[in-house]
């Protein structure tokens, strides 16, 4: 498996997540749209971590390709800290002005 | 073609089209349905890399925390598809303009560059496992990790500060 097929495909995650923040209005999907292309973005670090496993370079230096992993693990703890706020953040909104709307947002205030 | 490239395409497929219906769909619980699918392909993808750890993580903590969080928001709000504004259609065309511009520049810019046919590893190799992870995250990366769980401790507290009616 070459690494070009994994780089397109975590492109193509990311762009659809690009697109689907550019053009929806509703926040949560919005926020569920930042989670693909952090998901992506994980699949990009995996696939490189096994390509420079594949590597010979690997043979002197055995570990670099868990450090990979490792730093995916830390994007998926932030990423669940990130979703908690946020998501309380969304719930407040509703509560204050009964829409999800993210337009309502441009202000800030009031 | 070998058994894990027709693993990889099928996988492939269902993540792609999952997250086009994520952004495509009306109503927000059918986006959630579909991204837990994204996320169960994903799972896929890291165990044909044999990244078992990453793969029973992201299915533990994406498909089944984070999405349930999601699920549970969504119907405490009791949102209506209907109740959605839509966005002005040139604003949707646009959007959707420059995301696909975006990806055939990033396509043509790496398809060119000299490192894209490198192989990668399939299957074997131990760098996913989690005795080799274990070594590394708590001899090499402790002090990150102690830190991470302070980080949780605050998104805690101030999940629960800012949820809390005034």
């Amino acid at each position: 498996m070459e690494i070009k097929w994994y780089i397109g495909l975590a492109l193509a995650l990311f762009c659809t997540g690009i697109v689907g923040v550019l053009t929806r209005r509703n926040s949560i999907i919005i926020f569920m749209c930042i989670e693909l292309m952090l998901n992506s973005v994980n699949l990009l670090l995996v696939a490189f971590s096994k390509m420079h496993a594949a590597s010979p370079v690997a043979q002197s230096l055995p570990n670099v390709a868990s450090d990979a992993q490792i730093f995916v693990f830390f994007i998926m703890v932030v990423a669940a800290a990130e979703v908690s706020v946020g998501l309380a953040i969304i719930v407040m909104m509703y509560r204050n002005i009964h829409s999800v709307d993210i337009n309502f947002l441009n202000r800030l205030k009031n | 073609m070998s058994i894990t490239e027709i693993l990889f395409w099928i996988l492939s497929a269902l993540a792609l089209g999952c997250a086009i219906m994520v952004v495509a769909s009306k109503s927000p619980v059918y986006s959630i349905l579909y991204l837990i699918g994204v996320f169960f392909a994903i799972s896929g993808h890291y165990i044909l890399l044999n990244a078992q750890f990453l793969a029973i993580v992201n299915i533990i903590v994406y498909a089944g925390a984070i999405m349930v969080l999601f699920l549970f928001v969504v119907m405490l709000m009791n949102l209506n598809a209907e109740s959605e504004p839509q966005k002005n259609r040139y604003l949707q065309f646009a959007g959707l303009i420059s995301g696909g511009c975006l990806f055939l520049v990033l396509v043509s810019a790496i398809a060119r560059s000299e490192s894209a046919g490198n192989l990668i590893q399939v299957g074997g190799g131990g760098s996913g496992l989690i005795k080799n992870l274990g070594m590394v995250l708590f001899n090499e990366y402790v002090i990150p990790f102690e830190i991470s769980s302070v980080l949780f401790l605050s998104a805690m507290i101030g999940a629960v500060v800012i949820g809390k009616k005034n």
